[in-house]
């Protein structure tokens, strides 16, 4: 580049030179020239070897939607028509507040009557085995994407550290480019400080579905390679091959230079109101500030700064205040927006929209009558409207009910109230996208006496779907009858306006995979659901998806996660498993030791004949858990929505009156259904004759043994209501106890809804169709049994062998100690 | 950094998304860091306002946590019980700087007395 001469000698203006040569430095510049521009004489000086240009349009560029030239916000001759010296590819290498001069790398020296510092940000290196390995690359500047475009070229593999904006815009030009690109990203979602988990879900589908492969709560531990990078090894020890990594991790404000000099510095170089630093000749902006305890990280802020420094440099000074940011991907053909604060609290309440048809996933936060918040994927076309009602601290409650359908229907012909909305809408306007229902059809269906909305479902279709215009549906029954609306079944919970079976029946018919994906094509109304519905979803993913679904923890009940029973007192009750209620001197000795090593002060015999230890502390319980382990005794799910117990009587081999051996038959039957998960508990029962002392006909199963062969009876209940077993059928051989018994649990698991037991379910279901289902029908009894048996050969892991070898093992630990007198330890 | 106004309990990512972790306090009861879907850290007294749950055994959804022992729904940010219960437990104010979890030491010592 050619330089101008740095200092014209007629020239006494008052010296202004701007260290970086980015979007901020050549906006204040260029703010500053608006308002005087014969004030001060400028000189830039800037790192990189070109001129000024729109650093956000790099991933446009690395996409091949743009080339450089389309981004250059000041060519050469905006330097030269403005007299403003620049030096470029020559960083400066320190300043002299004292002399007031700074010095370059290649040692020219410049004085100056003011500085201005907007040096940007340096990206944040994490510091793995290999990260100077050639081939690893950050996404900052222009030689960034010339190296990956070179990389392209090549062809093979890349992986992108980091599912935050900057390294989701990477993968998606590599990918566009050829390469078969990763995503590895630490949190569990992507872009997990601009969207919410569900929006992340969808963003994840997105860019699966074009290709790229997006790796979740994956840690890196180290960049491999011999003379260049080779692949990146994660901590679970996966190898994943890479001609190029790029690290998109985060940025760090770029403040070496300002620290070297003495500046005041916390995260970024601290300025006032006017950017001011702690020196008052010299001045920052841009993402190397901290303002007010804040740094930013996008573009919108830097404007608002470059205003108020300008008035400031020209003596008008009105003062910067902060910004409130939005962010969008620029990602083509993916919508995403976010701005504000959108996690939720207290008094702030949720509006979500959802359309599965469309990918469509809205939700706005409201907070004492404002918005605060707001995520959209999908359809963006309203985020600036509510980005600006969320800045303008507007009033939205008289929008409230129409504002999640946007501005064209919130502020469209004054028709606030959603039933006014839907009244003015014409007899053929589309209610139902998915079944293709129109108004007119909706509201003959309600007039023929369709009074509630699963009436409604039942008949027209209209809203047996998606759900999403449920709410149109309830508007136009509430229009049509008025109080005469009935309410429907019951729904799952608050979040969903689908009953269980609804929800279950579409997680199959759908191949639904994860429970953000239940919610989004369900159009939970609700961002993550609630203490109901989340355990039952993963309880009905778990159940239809065997050996494939990850169970997520934060979705269960807290015992269990422990694997425990939690008592009032916060300590637990640990139940080790007694195969059929059968135990000898070994178990019984170490739990005698265990109730001493740990101080519990009550063991008592439960009435599904095994020993319970009571008064456990959370941070024992992995220890409690090794002892019993030693001995070969496993988890007796005592805590669980599952198997519990199989109560025996004696039998035939010591009692006078047995026909069988129920002892050796309930540890048969103990050790085939232990470890798998049901809608509720489940427990079992083997008599030996029909004297019945182990109560088999109050059990979930029952088998009672008489001269011909086992009497099964099923859904019996003790508790408030007691209920009898009816009976289901007689057998003659133990194989075929065991096999309509495996049956049976798996015709539970598949058709009770959650936290319903086998007694209501039967009451509901009639005993007649599970007779049909598993004694009629044998084939269908085969399959039923082969489905349990499947699912039980993933679900027999001892969940407590696991913790004992140290699995989970923050959840029993605190995470720190606080001794008020000292320290934390 | 632990400073005079600040106790530093560890990284963020020490806590499980939609979990919680305790913090022991020597003499005085646990206080119990929440971290939401959102990434957000909240700090409470670890003892539900009705029986005395510990609220970090509980589910975690939205802004809320749900008591283990009887479903109460506790605010994460203002430690009420919401709906139609009534109760409120303390909180402590809590942040996060650097990837680090941050709790108010007054605000610790208070709650847990
Ligand atoms: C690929 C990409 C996509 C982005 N997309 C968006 C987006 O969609 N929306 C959005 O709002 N923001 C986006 N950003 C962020 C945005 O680009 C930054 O916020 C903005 O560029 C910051 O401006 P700045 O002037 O502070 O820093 P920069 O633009 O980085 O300018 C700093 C300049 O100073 C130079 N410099 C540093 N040290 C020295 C030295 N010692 N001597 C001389 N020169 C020096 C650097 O080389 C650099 O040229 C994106 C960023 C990237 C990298
Ligand atoms: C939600 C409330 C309940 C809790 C927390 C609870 C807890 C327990 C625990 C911890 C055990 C001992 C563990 C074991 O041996 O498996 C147990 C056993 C038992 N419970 Fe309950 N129980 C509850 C409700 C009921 C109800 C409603 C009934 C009646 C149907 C019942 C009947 C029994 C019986 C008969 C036993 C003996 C052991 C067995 O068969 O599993 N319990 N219960
Ligand atoms: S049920 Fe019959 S076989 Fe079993 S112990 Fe009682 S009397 Fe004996
Ligand atoms: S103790 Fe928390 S709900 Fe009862």
């Amino acid at each position: 580049m050619e330089h101008r001469p740095l200092k014209p000698d007629a020239d006494t203006r008052e010296h202004l030179v701007v260290i970086g040569n980015g979007m901020a430095g050549c906006r204040a510049v260029e703010e500053l020239l608006a308002r005087d521009p014969s004030r001060y004489r400028v000189t830039i000086f800037g790192a990189e070897p070109r001129v000024n240009y729109n650093r956000i349009m790099l991933s446009p560029v690395l996409a091949g939607e743009k080339c450089f030239d389309d981004i250059v916000i000041n060519g050469a001759a905006w330097y030269s028509d403005n007299g403003i010296a620049l030096v470029a590819g020559d960083p400066v290498a320190a300043i002299d507040r004292a002399a007031r001069t700074v010095t370059t790398r290649s040692g020219l020296s410049e004085t100056y009557d003011r500085l201005l510092i907007a040096t940007g940000s340096d990206p944040f290196i994490i510091p793995v085995p290999g990260k100077d390995l050639p081939g690893v690359i950050a996404f900052r500047d222009m030689d960034d994407v010339d190296t990956m475009l070179a990389a392209a070229d090549a062809g093979g593999d890349a992986v992108v550290i980091g599912g935050g904006l900057l390294g989701l815009e990477a993968a998606h030009g590599l990918s566009l480019r050829g390469m078969k690109v990763t995503v590895i990203h630490l949190m569990p979602t992507l872009m997990e400080r601009q969207l919410d988990e569900a929006a992340g879900w969808l963003l994840k589908n997105a860019l699966e579905a074009r290709g790229q492969t997006i790796l979740t709560g994956a840690d890196t531990a180290e960049i491999v390679g011999d003379a260049k990078v080779e692949g990146v090894k994660l901590k679970e020890g996966t190898l994943i091959p890479a001609s190029l990594v790029v690290m998109a991790v985060g940025i760090r404000p770029s403040v070496a230079l300002a620290r070297d000099a003495g500046l005041a510095v916390g995260r970024g170089i601290q300025v006032d109101d006017h950017m001011v630093t702690s020196d008052p000749a010299v001045l920052a902006v841009g993402e190397c500030v901290e303002h007010d305890g804040q740094v930013y990280g996008l573009v919108a802020p830097l404007w608002d700064m470059c205003r108020s420094l300008a008035d400031g440099l020209v003596e008008a000074p009105t003062g910067y205040r902060g910004s409130v940011t939005s962010t969008k991907l620029k990602v083509s053909g993916i919508d995403v927006f976010s701005a504000g604060d959108f996690s939720g609290g207290d008094g702030c309440e949720d509006i979500v929209l959802r359309d599965a048809s469309r990918g469509v996933y809205k939700r706005v936060i409201v907070k004492d009558d404002r918005i605060v918040g707001a995520v959209l994927y999908g359809d963006t076309a309203d985020g600036n409207w509510y980005f600006d009602l969320l800045k303008r601290q507007e009033d939205v409650s008289d929008l409230r009910d129409l504002l999640i359908f946007g501005q064209a229907f919130a502020a469209g012909g004054g028709a606030a109230d959603p039933k006014a909305a839907v009244a003015a809408l014409s007899d053929d306007a589309e209610i139902c996208g998915c079944n293709g229902v129109a108004k007119g059809q909706v509201v003959s269906c309600i007039a023929k006496g369709a009074h509630s909305l699963d009436a409604v479902r039942g008949t027209c279709k209209a809203s047996a779907s998606c759900g999403s215009c449920t709410g149109l549906v309830e508007n136009l029954l509430a229009l049509t009858l008025g109080d005469d609306v009935q309410s429907g079944p019951k729904t799952m919970c608050k979040c969903t306006s689908f009953g269980h079976d609804d929800v279950r029946r579409e997680i199959v018919a759908q191949g639904m995979r994860s429970i953000p994906e239940v919610m989004q094509k369900l159009h939970w109304t609700t961002p993550d659901g609630c203490s109901s519905c989340r355990p039952a979803l993963n309880y009905y993913l778990l159940c239809a998806l065997p050996g494939d679904y990850v169970d997520d923890q934060q979705s269960r009940f807290v015992n269990e996660r422990l694997h425990a029973n939690i008592q009032k007192d916060g300590t637990y009750s640990v139940v080790p498993r007694m195969w059929g209620g059968l135990t000898n001197p070994t178990e019984l000795r170490a739990i005698a030791d265990v109730v001493e090593k740990y101080n519990a002060p009550m063991v008592k015999v439960t009435g599904g004949q095994r020993l319970d230890i009571f008064g456990i502390r959370k941070e024992d319980l992995p220890a409690v858990w090794a002892d019993l382990n030693a001995v070969g005794m496993v988890s007796g799910h005592a805590y669980g929505k599952a198997l519990r117990t199989v109560k025996t009587c004696v039998g035939s081999e010591w009692c006078r009156f047995g026909t069988q051996d129920s002892t050796g038959l309930g540890v048969k039957l103990e050790r085939m259904s232990w470890g798998s998960w049901m809608p509720h508990k489940f427990k079992i029962a083997v008599s030996g004759c029909p004297r019945n002392c182990a109560e088999a006909t109050i059990k979930d199963f029952g088998i009672v043994c008489v001269d011909s062969g086992y009497e099964l009876h099923v859904g019996g209940n003790g508790g408030i209501h007691v209920r009898a077993t009816d009976l289901l059928c007689k057998v003659a051989t133990e194989q075929e106890a065991m096999d309509y018994c495996a049956a049976f649990i798996q015709l539970y698991r598949e058709e009770a809804r959650y936290l319903e037991r086998t007694a209501p379910w039967i009451e509901r279901a009639g005993i007649e169709h599970i007779k049909a289902r598993i004694v009629d029908d044998a084939m269908g009894r085969e399959a039923l049994r082969a489905r349990f048996l499947f699912s039980q050969s993933f679900s027999q892991d001892d969940p407590w062998a696991q913790r004992a070898e140290g699995a989970e093992a923050e959840h029993h630990a605190p995470m720190a100690r606080f001794i008020p007198q000292g320290e934390i330890a | 950094m632990t400073t005079a106004e600040w106790l530093d309990i560890g990284w963020v990512d020490q806590i499980p998304v939609r979990g919680s972790r305790t913090v022991q306090v020597e003499g005085g009861d646990d206080i119990a860091v929440f971290r939401t879907a959102e990434g957000k850290v909240f700090a409470l007294l670890d003892r539900c306002p009705h029986k005395h749950g510990r609220l970090s055994q509980g589910i975690v959804h939205g802004g809320a946590v749900a008591c283990p022992l009887h479903n109460w729904r506790i605010s994460l940010s203002t430690g009420e019980a919401l709906g139609e219960d009534k109760g409120c437990t303390p909180t402590v104010p809590a942040k996060i700087d650097g990837g680090r979890v941050l709790i108010c030491r007054a605000g610790t010592l208070k709650a847990a007395a």
